[in-house]
């Protein structure tokens, strides 16, 4: 066998339900794996945090997008109403800012929203059609009743034999190597 | 986890919101189960309906453009005939879905999971349909097109942002966007389980290009929940704002029966009244004829009903106060307007108004009609009708008969505004049925959170493996 010398992507393990999962990625960061990622058809609560990824990034970049998007939508009415075509109606006020609020709250709006989409696909790295995950036939029920803990190959306490028995005594119902 | 089990115990306690014996496996079964199986003879018969009604659309947009607005029964004093009452009752039959995915989240109502996709896309057929009426009524929408968008055209003139129809496009379009999007990110994770459940090729390619390759990774939930909830979060103040700056089409303007104060909160009510009359409409079809009562029990037949009771008591007190600002104001236009409305030419469309929105939802109060389907079918084709005729009211009543006497005239539509209405209805409805039969029309990964969770006595067994482990 020279399943030594093969270049692995990582060791994959299956389990029963969300807890086991959750208590097994509890259990590796514990141990000391940090390079590894869980899998589920749902969201688990604590499951990101326990792999040591809590932060989130998202809501700056919605924040980002209201305050461009308001900024946008106000600028454009004052420049066009002010400055580009500017109508003198009676004296009345060129910047007559209480009716340019309803624009500027949507674009301010729709900026947020496509920036809470739009961070939320880059920062997750999507889309991203090939995946070394892809390669395992189990990985197919991650999307429907599997729950997967994959340590990589790349975690430099990573170590095939060892890691494997230490994903066996998680409780795994089945442990996987991915090709890379 | 704990929660879920005396729930059955107790008698007095709701229905819970999933049937039991539901699990991981079997929801995704179910629920795909619909987009796998064979075409069923009804949905093409249906979609044969569908189809044919949409051929109406073509043909009234075809003739209003060869021959202008004219050939609609509008006339002088009533320039705004069913164009702008289709609009307004489309965008408000929009807002259920966008008050499920949104606001029934940020509230951690969990019955909502089984309901807010095909909502979602009910909210997106139905604003492309009412998209078409303000469009259309423009008469020439390609010519129209340098006062509704501001582009650097070679006139050099800009939209008029003073003015609450500008305000409309930017609410109306900024909506769709933002229901698109959020519709289109709720299905992201339920496209990776098609993608892995299809069998043919083809359809693997194009689910997995779809789902953009999502994994499932416990990272990508981690930002993408956080994304939904912010979407959720935005939603909120968004949908609040297009029925209120649709109802600023009316208020900002003097004419009698418009100009009052009460309207955006009283629009808003009514849309999400008509919203969920209409989710009705769809819903109960869909659970009898796909036998998904596992999934939208009668708890969630209580709650809409509820829901539905609740905004048709603030829609009538809208009326109510209509009624009050008449008299209180003392302006005797705005009182020969109230009456006018109830005992002039339109009294009949005002009374069924009343018939349908005001009385025939007092049957939501028995909770016998709140459980039965066919009631509540019935009750929900009421309210469809009733806010309708809401709108055709608001409309034409204040407008056939304002300050000068001289200028009254009667409004009777024609043979094409009902055609391009049962158009609308046809595209509504196609791109329901194609949705129903490509996509999950109950979003699977919120169905999986609600199913019980067993594996709560192993705890200590694992923490012993963990602690072993290290």
């Amino acid at each position: 066998m020279t399943m030594a010398d093969k270049i692995i992507y990582g060791l994959m393990a299956e389990f029963e339900d969300p807890d086991d999962l959750l208590h097994a990625a509890q259990g590796a960061h514990a141990a000391g794996y940090r390079i590894m990622d869980a899998f589920s058809p749902m969201p688990i609560h604590d499951l990101s945090e326990s792999l040591g990824y809590s932060k989130h990034r998202v809501p700056f970049f919605v924040l980002l997008g209201g305050i461009l998007g308001a900024c946008t939508g106000f600028g454009f009415q004052y420049w066009v109403s002010a400055i580009d075509y500017p109508l003198n109606i009676a004296g009345r006020p060129f910047l007559s800012w209480p009716m340019f609020i309803p624009v500027t709250f949507e674009m301010g709006i729709l900026f947020a929203a496509l920036g809470a989409a739009l961070s939320m696909l880059i920062l997750n790295g999507l889309p991203q059609p090939y995946h070394p995950l892809f390669n395992s036939k189990e990985f197919e029920s991650a999307s429907g009743d599997g729950f997967f803990l994959c340590i990589e190959s790349e975690d430099p306490k990573f170590e095939l034999s060892e890691t494997r028995s230490f994903l066996e005594g998680l409780h795994a119902k089945k442990v996987v190597e991915v090709e890379s | 986890m704990a929660s879920s089990a005396p729930i059955q115990e107790d008698p007095t306690a709701p229905a819970p919101v999933l049937g039991p014996g539901q699990t991981y496996t079997t929801v995704t079964q179910k629920i795909s189960s619909i987009i796998t199986s064979r075409t069923s003879l009804g949905w093409i018969v249906a979609v044969a309906l569908a189809l044919g009604l949409m051929q109406c659309f073509l043909l009234g947009v075809t003739w209003l453009l060869m021959k202008g607005v004219g050939v609609w029964g509008l006339n002088v004093p009533v320039g705004w005939g069913w164009a702008i009452i289709n609009f307004v009752w489309w965008i408000g039959i929009g807002h259920a879905g966008t008050l499920i995915s949104a606001i029934l989240l940020l509230m951690r109502q969990d019955w909502r999971n089984s309901i807010n996709r095909f909502a979602e896309a009910m909210t997106i057929f139905a604003v492309i349909c009412a998209m078409q009426f303000p469009l259309l009524h423009t008469g020439r929408p390609w010519i129209a097109a340098y006062w509704l968008l501001p582009y650097p055209n070679s006139m050099g003139v800009w939209p008029q942002f003073r003015s609450p129809l500008i305000w409309d496009v930017f609410a109306v379009s900024t909506y769709f966007t933002v229901s698109l999007i959020f519709w289109y990110i709720g299905l992201i994770p339920d496209f990776a389980t098609l993608r892995d459940k299809a069998k043919k090729k083809i359809s693997r390619m194009i689910y997995g290009i779809l789902s953009m390759g999502w994994r499932g990774s416990a990272k990508h939930w981690h930002n993408y929940e956080m994304a939904s909830l912010l979407l959720a979060g935005i939603s909120t103040p968004l949908v609040l704002s297009v029925h209120s700056i649709v109802s600023f089409d009316f208020s900002v303007g003097l004419v009698p029966g418009w100009h009052a104060t009460i309207f955006p909160p009283y629009f808003v009510a009514g849309a999400v009244f008509a919203g969920f009359a209409m989710v009705l409409t769809l819903a109960l079809p869909i659970r009898a004829i796909y036998g998904l009562h596992d999934f939208i029990t009668d708890r969630h037949l209580n709650n809409m009903s509820k829901v539905m009771l609740a905004t048709g008591l603030i829609v009538a007190y809208g009326y109510g106060t209509e009624q009050f600002y008449a008299w209180y104001s003392a302006s005797p236009y705005e009182g020969y307007m109230m009456k006018n409305r109830m005992g002039g030419p339109y009294s009949f469309e005002y009374w069924m108004l009343i018939l349908c929105n005001v009385i025939v939802p007092q049957f939501l109060w028995i909770k016998k009609v709140r459980l039965t389907p066919v009631a509540l079918f019935v009750i929900a084709m009421f309210i469809n009708v009733g806010m309708w005729l809401e709108r055709f009211i608001i409309v034409v009543t204040s407008l056939s008969r304002d300050y000068m006497p001289s200028s009254w005239d009667m409004y009777h539509s024609t043979p094409w505004d009902w055609l391009l209405y049962a158009g609308t209805i046809g595209i509504f409805l196609l791109g329901m049925l194609l949705f129903i039969r490509v996509m999950p029309v109950i979003n699977m990964f919120e169905i999986r959170l609600l199913v019980p969770r067993k594996g709560h006595g192993k705890k200590t067994e694992l923490d012993a493996a963990v602690a072993s482990a290290d």
